[in-house]
């Protein structure tokens, strides 16, 4: 009989997800220049797809004249005072709700009622409380972040190890030494979860009530410039909210990194 | 001060609504000075007695007390957990920090202290490092230091090195009865481990299974300090011996219901 060696190989191998960075560069790229080259062959009209190439010249423009940035200041103000304000509330009453019983008991239901509303809803209702100005719009962009935070603190506050709960309080904590120190720092990646959920969020109803109801805003931009027929300018203000978005997401991600810096060492 | 458990009992109510007696008329009492260990087969309520004692659990009857001159500035126990229990999002010295902040131990001390205690626990050059970065025998000497720091009159061990391998579980307790030698700090020490138990203690109690009764106290007459070669010395097999044969029968009956027995060695 022949002696016979079996080789042991990787039966794991085709589990293994390689990164393909260049494919990601690439394939971003060539989206623009397909896109790039359709409008040239003059098969669709540039009425309703402006060149990429056309876009950025648009782009250039009014941001010299300064128009994109009368525009995209007003909205990032409004994003601003509306994201901070929902995301402080909503902080606030996830770690109420989350740490203590009897605002669970109140709070509760009521989230679980509001929830549920599509909050582009209120807003003639918010309109008719807080005016036709910039207060209804923060309103609604502060709505639509505080319930993502509420409830992604509240989860963070509740998911806190009760062993250091009961580790902090042996060693003579109270209270607010145990929110502060034990409680806050367990939700914080919960919180930074609802950050980002909230920024998607913001986004997406900022421009909402800035097309219902506005005189300027990238949204308030990309409705008048769609009434107009201007479809290079609409597509500048597309391209600005798909910029914002990716810069908020960059930011907050950082911003997470330096915060939890104990993850990340 | 010494620390005094008085007729103390513990009853639970389980799932189905049963009562479980977990203690049942525990006396005991730690002395100035004193390393007792508290010994007994899992399931026997050493924990629950532990948690007692350091305030974090009510008795449901019975009293424990401290008696003594206090000092100022010092918490009647500080407690060193299984599951080692520290901050993840505070590096070592921080986490030995945490108690002193409790006590209100301001600035300059409190740096003095904690590098003091650092240095005993044999974590000099680890200070910066976070939990996660530690292997489990170091973040256990953090967990000692922390307690350590805040000079208690009694210090409560709950099976402190039983997450460890057995290597470093005999080299930290080693460490243990070194800082105990110099700081003859009052150490309550639990253990399910006989050999663990006549190594280090001065005296062993022994508890029985549910309900948890002090069954016997076993004085160890070895001399100090203690060191490896004592293994093998008469003492110390006797009081291994006669611990061993008054929690037997009850380690077979836990067996037969599959919880963990004691281990002899």
């Amino acid at each position: 009989m022949a002696v016979e060696r079996f080789i042991v190989d990787d039966r794991t191998a085709f589990l293994r997800r390689p990164d393909y960075r260049t494919v990601r560069v690439l394939a971003l790229i060539g989206l623009v220049v397909l896109w790039e080259l359709i409008t040239r062959t003059g098969l669709v009209s540039s009425l309703f797809l402006p060149s990429p190439i056309g876009v950025l010249a648009e782009g250039w423009d009014m941001a010299i004249s300064g128009q994109l940035l009368t525009h995209l200041v007003t909205s990032l103000e409004r994003l601003a005072w509306g994201f901070a304000i929902g995301a402080l509330a909503g902080i606030s009453v996830g770690v109420a709700v989350g740490f203590f019983s009897l605002a669970d008991a109140v709070v509760q239901p009521l989230i679980a009622a509001t929830f549920p509303i599509p909050k582009i809803a209120l807003l003639p209702l918010l309109i008719l409380w807080l005016g036709i100005g910039e207060a209804s719009k923060v309103a609604v962009v502060a709505l639509g972040v505080f319930f993502p935070m509420a409830i992604n603190t509240y989860s963070g506050v509740r998911q806190a190890d009760p062993l250091l709960i009961r580790a902090a309080v042996s060693f003579g904590a109270g209270r607010w030494s145990v929110i502060r120190k034990v409680i806050l720092p367990s939700a914080l990646p919960m919180v930074f979860a609802g950050l980002r959920l909230g920024a998607g969020i913001a986004l997406l109803l900022l421009v909402a009530a800035e097309q219902i109801a506005a005189d300027a805003g990238i949204g308030f931009l990309i409705l008048q410039s769609g009434n107009l027929m201007e479809t290079t300018k609409l597509m500048v203000g597309i391209v600005v909210l798909s910029l914002l978005g990716v810069l908020s997401h960059w930011g907050l991600s950082g911003l997470e990194r330096a915060v939890i810096r104990w993850r990340h060492t | 001060m010494r620390v005094v458990v008085e007729r103390v009992s513990k009853t639970f109510t389980d799932r189905p609504g049963r009562d479980v007696v977990a203690l049942s008329q525990v006396d005991l009492a730690v002395e100035r000075e004193e390393f007792v260990a508290l010994l007994g087969p899992s399931g026997c309520g050493k924990s629950t007695l532990l948690n007692i004692i350091g305030g974090l659990l009510p008795a449901s009857s019975g009293r424990v007390y401290f008696e003594g001159e206090p000092r100022e500035g010092r918490p009647m126990a500080a407690t060193v957990f299984q599951e080692f229990a520290l901050f993840p999002w505070r590096t070592a010295r921080a986490n030995v920090e945490f108690g002193l902040e409790e006590l209100g131990v301001s600035g300059f001390e409190r740096a003095e202290r904690t590098r003091h205690y650092l240095d005993m626990a044999g974590l000099a050059g680890f200070e910066g490092k976070y939990p996660h970065q530690l292997s489990g025998g170091m973040r256990q000497r953090v967990g000692i230091a922390r307690a350590l720091a805040v000079e208690p009159a009694v210090l409560l061990l709950d099976e402190p090195f039983s997450a460890l391998d057995a290597q470093t579980r005999t080299l930290m307790m080693e460490e243990l009865l070194g800082i105990w030698a110099r700081t003859r700090q009052s150490i309550l020490y639990v253990t399910h481990n006989i050999q663990e138990a006549v190594f280090m203690a001065d005296r062993v109690i022994v508890l029985s299974r549910r309900p948890g009764e002090v069954l016997d106290t076993v004085p160890i007459r070895l001399p100090r300090p203690r060191g490896e070669h004592q293994r093998g010395d008469p003492a110390f097999i006797q009081a291994s011996d006669r611990i061993w044969g008054l929690i037997k029968s009850q380690a077979q009956a836990a067996l037969l219901e599959g919880d963990a027995v004691p281990e002899r060695g």
